[in-house]
This record gives C-alpha cells, sequence and structure tokens, in this order.
C-alpha cells in the first residue's frame, strides 16, 4: 500500500501538447524567453495551424501514453491560413464526445487560443491542466488499448 | 486451367458471425460450379458437414485457401483461428467482422460480465429465478460436455494469427470474391501480403454518382428519417450523416444507390490508421458553423459518435474498447 502511494507521489501527467506555429508555439517560446516557471508536464509538437491536427494523432498520442492532450490554436479570426482553427475546434468537439463515450474522462483533452503574446496564459493553461491531470490520476488509456482480456 | 493441375483446397469457416458472409458465399449462384471445377471446399460449417478433427488431422500447409468470417470472440474461434491458419497457405479475413471486428465488434463497448447479466438475468424475455448462466464444463452420463470459453473482449482475426489478405464488406460482394478466386486460380501475381484486396483504392465518393459541392457547409445532421432525401444530391450535403469519405470502395457504392447513407464496412483506405479517427476529421471540417455554441450544437446532432463511426471497426481502432 505503502509503494502505492509514493508512487502516486512520483507520479507526474504526461501531457502530449500539439502547438500552432504562429500563435501558440510562439507564446511557449516567449513564457521561455520570459523565464515563466511551469510544470514541465508538456511534450511539445509544432505544428503549421491547429487545423493540421487529425483526431487521430491525439488518439495516437493516447495510446502511446500521454495522460493528457493539449492542443493550442489562433484566436478565432486569427488563424494564419483563415479558417484552420475553426476546423480544429470542430474536430475538438466532435473527438471529446467520442473519448467520453470510451470511458475517457473530458478533462485529458483540453484546447486553448493562445497567441503569441500570451506567454503568460500558456504558463497558466500548462499548470492547470497539469493540475486538473494529477487529479484524475494515470490514464489507463494505453493500457486498456494493449491488454485483450480472454 | 489444364486437367492435369490439381484442384484447389479451400476451407470456409466462421467466427463470431452473423452468417451473411457464408451466404454471401452462396449468392454467387452458378459460378458456385464454377469454383467446384477448380477448388475442393474441405471444410464449410454452413454447407458441409466436416468435423473439426478432420480439419485438425490435415496435414499443414495443405489448404490452398481459407476464408475466414466472423470475430474473434471466445476460446473456439481463436482455437479454429490458430488450426486453420496451420492448415493454409493463404488466410484471407473475408468479411469486415474478420478484418476489423464488424458488428460482433460493438460488443467491446460493454464487457463479458456486462453482456452475461443482461442476456441471462435482465433482458425482458428472460425467465431465468436462479440466474443460471451456462457452464464450460458439464458431467452428464455420456461423459463430459464442453462449451466453449466466451471472452471478455472481441478480437480481429489478425489481432490472433497471421492474416495474408483482407477482403473486406459486411457481407464483401460476391462478384469481388470471385475475381479473387479466379486471380488465386489464374496464378495472377498476388499483392503483397497484408494487402487488402477484392476492393477499391479510392473512396465509395470516388463511384458515387450524387451531386456533390466544393464547400459543403453543413449546418447539422438528422437521423435519416428525420428529413426526405432529394435522391439526387450528397447526403452529407443534406446532413445525412454518409461515411463515404473514408470508405474504401468496391462495393458500387450499393446503400447510397438504394438511398440509404454508407456505414463504413468496406473499412477505410490503406494510409489511414484509424477508420473513426479519419472520418471524424473529415465530418467536422464540413460543417459551417463558426461560433462555439454554434458548432456545440452542431456536433451534439452526430448521435453516439463512437457507434457511428465505429460501427464495423472497433476492435481494430486504436483505442480498440471502452474503458470500465
Ligand atoms: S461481416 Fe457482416 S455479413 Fe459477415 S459475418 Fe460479419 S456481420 Fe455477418
Ligand atoms: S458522402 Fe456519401 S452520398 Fe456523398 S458523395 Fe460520398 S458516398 Fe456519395
Amino acid at each position: 500500500m505503502q509503494s502505492i502511494e509514493q508512487n502516486n507521489e512520483q507520479w507526474s501527467p504526461r501531457i502530449v501538447a500539439f502547438f500552432c506555429n504562429w500563435c501558440t508555439y510562439t507564446a511557449s517560446d516567449l513564457a521561455g524567453v520570459s523565464r515563466l516557471r511551469y510544470a514541465p508536464s508538456t511534450r511539445v509538437i509544432r505544428v503549421m495551424c491547429s487545423g493540421r491536427i487529425e483526431p487521430t494523432f491525439i488518439l495516437e498520442a493516447f495510446i502511446k501514453g500521454a495522460d493528457g492532450v493539449l492542443i493550442g490554436g489562433c484566436h478565432p479570426g486569427d488563424c494564419h491560413y483563415s479558417e484552420g482553427n475553426y476546423k480544429c475546434l470542430r474536430r475538438f468537439h466532435l473527438l471529446q464526445r467520442y473519448i467520453v463515450e470510451m470511458g475517457i474522462e473530458k478533462e485529458r483533452l483540453r484546447l486553448e487560443w493562445i497567441s503569441a503574446s500570451e506567454g503568460k496564459r500558456l504558463q497558466e493553461v500548462v499548470n492547470e491542466m497539469t493540475d486538473t491531470l494529477r487529479q484524475l490520476g494515470p490514464s489507463k488509456i494505453k493500457e486498456v488499448a494493449e491488454t485483450i482480456v480472454k | 486451367m489444364g486437367k492435369d493441375k490439381a484442384k484447389l483446397k479451400m476451407a470456409i469457416y466462421w467466427g463470431a458471425a452473423c452468417g451473411g458472409c457464408c451466404v454471401s458465399v452462396l449468392d454467387i449462384h452458378e459460378t458456385l460450379f464454377t469454383v467446384i471445377e477448380h477448388a475442393d471446399l474441405v471444410f464449410w460449417p454452413i454447407a458441409l458437414d466436416t468435423k473439426y478433427s478432420d480439419v485438425e488431422e490435415m496435414p499443414d500447409q495443405s489448404i490452398d485457401i481459407t476464408l475466414f468470417n466472423g470475430a474473434v470472440r471466445n476460446s473456439e474461434n481463436e482455437h479454429m483461428a490458430r488450426v486453420l491458419r496451420q492448415k493454409s497457405r493463404l488466410l484471407i479475413a473475408y468479411g469486415s467482422c474478420a478484418h476489423m471486428g464488424g458488428i460482433p465488434g460493438l460488443a467491446n463497448f460493454s464487457n463479458k460480465e456486462a453482456i452475461f447479466r443482461r442476456v441471462y438475468e435482465e433482458s425482458e424475455s428472460t425467465v431465468n429465478p436462479d440466474k443460471i448462466r451456462p457452464l464450460e464444463e458439464v458431467m452428464v452420463a455420456e461423459g463430459t460436455l464442453h462449451l466453449p470459453h466466451f471472452y471478455n473482449d472481441v478480437m480481429t482475426l489478425d489481432q490472433v494469427v497471421d492474416v495474408d489478405y483482407y477482403l473486406p464488406g459486411c457481407p464483401p460482394q460476391s462478384e469481388r470474391l470471385v475475381e479473387v478466386f479466379l486471380a488465386v486460380v489464374n496464378g495472377t501475381e498476388l499483392p503483397p501480403k497484408g494487402s487488402v484486396v477484392g476492393a477499391s483504392s479510392l473512396v465509395q465518393c470516388d463511384e458515387c454518382k450524387r451531386k456533390k459541392s466544393e464547400k459543403k457547409d453543413i449546418k447539422r445532421f438528422y437521423r435519416p428519417w428525420e428529413v426526405v432525401d432529394d435522391g439526387e444530391t450528397c447526403l452529407n450535403e443534406q446532413g445525412i450523416l454518409c461515411l463515404g469519405p473514408a470508405t474504401r470502395g468496391g462495393c458500387g457504392v450499393r446503400c447510397v444507390v438504394g438511398n440509404a447513407p454508407c456505414r463504413g464496412c468496406y473499412g477505410p483506405l490503406d494510409d489511414i490508421s484509424d477508420f473513426g479517427g479519419k472520418m471524424m476529421s473529415v465530418i467536422a471540417s464540413m460543417l459551417e458553423g463558426k461560433e462555439e455554441a454554434e458548432i456545440e450544437e452542431a456536433i451534439e446532432t452526430v448521435v453516439d459518435p463512437a457507434g457511428t463511426f465505429y460501427r464495423y471497426s472497433l476492435p481494430g481502432s486504436k483505442l480498440r474498447r471502452k474503458q470500465l
């Protein structure tokens, strides 16, 4: 029992973060150069547009062991390619409903619009999501996807 | 095929199946005579009285082609999958169930305990006050009787054994089966192992004759009974959810020709690694709304996304089953 508790204390969530090149990725850069401290939980994948993020990328991140997936894109109206973030928003809502049906907590998938100047917002979102995931505990998605129970 | 050439040996087996795939083989009508001319059917439970032990005694690799239909959901299905793999040169996953898990694969939204409780205790037509459930072993005067062990999860054929080819469909179109069979008979060079055969490499929409526009601008989705289809315009553009855009062609767009939306039984194209994921991507991109509330409302009209987008492919999908 004690060892489980210890493990839980040591465990920290892993977030796969898909950040759009034009906004959120630049914001994370800004957060870095501004020396804003935030939880070291994200593994950032830079994409040219949040509209490039296929639902399958997100599912893949989960089955490879992500505890949460964070999508960061430009505010509505600001997409570098005009409408990519709307596509992203629609996919996000559909995918979130799907994962809930699959028994996965909806908080494991989060979408935020963070512009290039919002380094502070990035810090807040990552910290918040890390806390939420810490409360939810480790994801079981990988294990469930890998183990077939006979 | 010359008379001197030995006949092929062919087997057809059903795992967790509805019987439709086996019937689709019978549906080739007179062509069955051509099949019989070229092949001896050595095992086919729906039509022949061959025992499992007869198959178990056959030499390894002695069956040229096995069409395995149905998913793997119990120990009997798994045992026969392994036996037939060992005995066959070519093992073909025949039909959606063997290919991706199919309709029986929807049981992965539940588990063994919940299914047994529903079936043997709670269903409206069940009268079982003692809550008796099937036993895997029971002793009678003549000896011990066995029932297969029911698994918690439904598996695709390739999650159990090595598969050479996939022939998709629910059931596969009989003409496609004949083509594949004749290719084997004529010794036509076969595609690389693991290929999908008897289907096209383009999506349903490519064959579909309905009018489609570049920009879809779909406002919301309707259940098919909520609207009257005009019979001409792309079903998705009318708000009737059609899975044609991610589904491999080859069936002749039969469902859409019959004014019903495509439900994806032919499975995804080669470069799609998760059928439902791709379909969700396509569907969401075709919506019109920009305001968050408007988008949420439109998305809500997609009833049961998991069951809709993975109707035939849950066990073969990335998440594979519901977390319970
Ligand atoms: S693929 Fe369709 S027809 Fe074939 S066994 Fe499965 S449900 Fe029946
Ligand atoms: S979505 Fe369906 S109805 Fe529309 S073109 Fe494709 S197959 Fe035809």
